[in-house]
C-alpha cells in the first residue's frame, strides 16, 4: 500500500513498506520547464527534514530539491540522471529522484495529502 | 522582479498574451520569457524553421547632421569601429566605449539613407542601457550633430533558415539582401526598414516599423503556418550557442573589447589612428595582449550546466577566471558556457575546471560559436 504526501516546496514523498520515494510534483515540473540536468544524492547520505538533497536544472535555472523527511538515502534514480527529461514526462512515476529511510514517521503528518496539495497549488497559482 | 503594473508594454503585448506567453519584467518592459512551446522547443524550432521575436524594447536612435561624415566622425570618438567608411545601407556591430577602454554598451550602427535622400547614422542599443546610452552619446556629440530617439518605432526579428522564404510572401525586396544590409521598403502596405542581421547565428531579418503598423505586421507574419513566436529565454540560449555577448554579463564598463575577444570590430585605420575614448588602453592591449580574455567552454563529458558566476580553475587548482554566461544549449544538447580566463589559459583545448555547487568538473576552452553560423553570405560574426 503506497501513500503519497506533498510538501509546500512541491516535492512528493511516496511511502511504501517504510521506504520513501522522493521527487518533484507534476506542478513543479510544469513551472520549471524543460529539465536538462539533475544532481542526485549518493546512497548513504543522511538528511534532516528540509535539507537540500538534490538539484534540478531546467533551461531557465537551477533549483534545489528539499527532502521533506529525515532519513538516509538508499538509492538514486540512475535512469533519471541519464535522462533528466523523465522528470518532465513522468514526474510522479519513472521520474522519481531518490529513495530514503524514514526516521521520524510523525514528520509525514506535517505534509499535505493530494487534495490539500491540489488546493494549495490552486491558491498559490 | 518588478511589479508588472509598472512595466512598459510594447506594441505586441496583446499578441504575446494571446499566444500564451509567460510575461516577465525585463529592462522595464513586460516581455515574453516563453510561450506554450517552452524555451527548449522554441530554441530548436528557430534553428530548424523560423521564429519571430519582439525586440521593441531595444533602443532605436539616429545621429543627424548636415552630412553622413559629420555624424560618423562624431560617433567615432566613442566607438572603435570604422563608421566613416561604412557604405550606405550597411550595418556594423560595435561597442560604445568609456575613457578606461571599458564597454558602456554594444550596439548596431547603420549608414542609413532616409526617404528624403539624406544620410544619417542609425543605432540600435540594448533595452537595459538605452536611457544611459542616450544621455552618454548626447554628451559627446558636437553642436552640429543632433540625436534623435525613434521611440515611435517597434522592432521585430524574424530568425531562422526559413526567414527569407517568409519575407518573400509580403516583402519581395528582402529576398537576396546581403547580410548586414538595410533597405527602406514596404512590408505589404506598411512602410518598413528591413535589415538582414540577428542575434541567433541563423539567417534572419529585423523589421523596424511604426508603432501603429507593428501589431498588424506581426499578425500577418503569424498568419503563416511556419512562423512561431519565440521568447527571451530562447533568445538567450540561441545567442549563447552563437557565442554572442550579452551586455551586463559577458561585457560591461570594466571590460575592454580586446578582453572580450571583439578586436575584429576595429579595422586597420582605427587601430593606426586611434582617436576614440580609451584608445591608449585598447591599443596597448592590441599590441601587448590583454591580461584576460573571453573564451568558450565545453565540458569534457557529462557535467552540470555552469551558470554565470561559476569559478574557473587551472590544473594547479588556482582560480583563473569566472563564467559570465552559461546554461544548457538545446542544439548542442548539453551545457555550454562563456567566461573570462587569465592568459595563457585562453588557448584552445586548455583544461579548465569549473566549480558548480562545490564540485569541479573538467571543461575545455573551445572555439566560438558553439553552433556554426548559418547567416546569409556570412563572413564575420555579428550581433543584434
Amino acid at each position: 500500500m503506497t501513500k503519497t504526501y506533498y510538501s509546500p516546496s512541491h516535492e512528493y514523498v511516496s511511502v511504501e513498506d517504510g521506504v520513501a520515494t522522493i521527487g518533484i510534483t507534476t506542478y513543479a515540473q510544469s513551472q520549471l520547464g524543460d529539465i536538462v540536468f539533475v544532481e542526485l544524492p549518493e546512497t548513504g547520505r543522511g538528511f534532516k527534514r528540509g535539507d537540500e538533497a538534490a538539484v534540478v536544472e531546467s533551461v531557465k535555472a537551477a533549483s534545489e530539491v528539499y527532502t521533506p523527511v529525515t532519513g538516509e538515502t538508499t538509492e538514486m534514480n540512475e535512469e533519471l540522471a541519464a535522462n533528466p527529461g523523465l522528470a518532465n514526462d513522468d514526474p510522479e512515476g519513472q521520474g522519481w529522484f531518490f529513495k530514503q529511510t524514514i526516521i521520524q514517521e510523525d514528520e509525514l503528518t506535517k505534509l499535505m495529502d493530494r487534495a490539500q496539495y491540489d488546493a494549495f497549488v490552486k491558491e498559490n497559482r | 522582479m518588478s511589479d508588472q503594473n509598472e512595466l512598459k508594454k510594447t506594441a505586441f503585448y496583446d499578441l504575446h498574451v494571446e499566444h500564451g506567453a509567460k510575461m516577465v519584467g525585463f529592462a522595464g518592459y513586460s516581455m515574453p520569457l516563453h510561450y506554450e512551446m517552452g524555451i527548449k522547443q522554441e530554441h530548436l524550432y528557430c534553428r530548424d524553421t523560423v521564429g519571430l521575436f519582439d525586440v521593441s524594447h531595444m533602443g532605436q536612435a539616429e545621429l543627424i547632421a548636415e552630412d553622413y561624415e559629420t555624424a560618423a566622425k562624431a560617433l567615432e570618438k566613442i566607438v572603435p569601429g570604422d563608421v566613416l567608411k561604412l557604405k550606405p545601407e550597411r550595418l556594423r556591430y560595435s561597442v560604445l566605449l568609456n575613457e578606461k577602454g571599458g564597454i558602456e554598451d554594444d550596439l548596431m550602427i547603420t549608414h542609413r539613407i532616409q526617404e528624403d535622400g539624406s544620410h544619417v547614422v542609425g543605432l540600435v542599443v540594448n533595452a537595459g542601457r538605452k536611457t544611459h546610452d542616450y544621455a552618454y552619446i548626447s554628451a559627446y556629440l558636437p553642436d552640429d550633430v543632433d540625436f534623435k530617439i525613434l521611440d515611435d518605432r517597434s522592432l521585430l526579428a524574424l530568425q531562422g533558415p526559413d526567414a527569407e522564404k517568409i519575407m518573400a510572401v509580403w516583402c519581395g525586396e528582402a529576398v537576396g539582401m546581403p547580410y548586414m544590409s538595410e533597405i527602406e521598403t514596404n512590408f505589404f502596405d506598411a512602410p518598413c526598414r528591413v535589415s538582414r542581421c540577428g542575434y541567433t547565428g541563423e539567417d534572419g531579418f529585423e523589421l523596424s516599423l511604426s508603432n501603429d503598423d507593428a501589431s498588424r505586421v506581426a499578425k500577418m507574419l503569424m498568419s503563416h503556418p511556419d512562423v512561431e513566436l519565440i521568447g527571451l529565454g530562447a533568445r538567450d540560449s540561441l545567442r549563447l550557442e552563437a557565442g554572442f555577448c550579452l551586455y551586463g554579463h559577458d561585457i560591461d564598463t570594466a571590460t575592454s573589447p580586446i578582453e572580450a575577444d571583439l578586436s575584429w570590430i576595429m579595422n586597420k585605420r582605427r587601430r593606426q589612428e586611434g582617436g576614440f575614448l580609451g584608445d591608449t588602453v585598447i591599443l596597448d592591449q592590441v599590441a601587448n595582449g590583454p591580461s584576460k580574455r573571453r573564451v568558450g567552454l565545453l565540458p569534457d563529458g557529462p557535467a552540470a550546466p555552469a551558470r554565470e558566476g561559476a569559478k574557473l580553475f587551472n590544473d594547479q587548482d588556482q582560480e583563473i577566471g569566472v563564467v559570465t554566461s552559461g546554461g544548457f544549449g538545446p542544439t548542442i544538447g548539453g551545457p555550454v558556457a562563456m567566461g573570462y580566463v587569465t592568459l595563457p589559459h585562453d588557448k584552445l583545448g586548455t583544461s579548465i575546471f569549473v566549480e558548480v555547487r562545490g564540485r569541479k568538473s573538467l571543461w575545455r576552452v573551445t572555439d566560438l560559436p558553439f553552433t556554426p553560423y548559418r547567416t546569409y553570405n556570412a563572413k564575420k560574426p555579428t550581433q543584434h
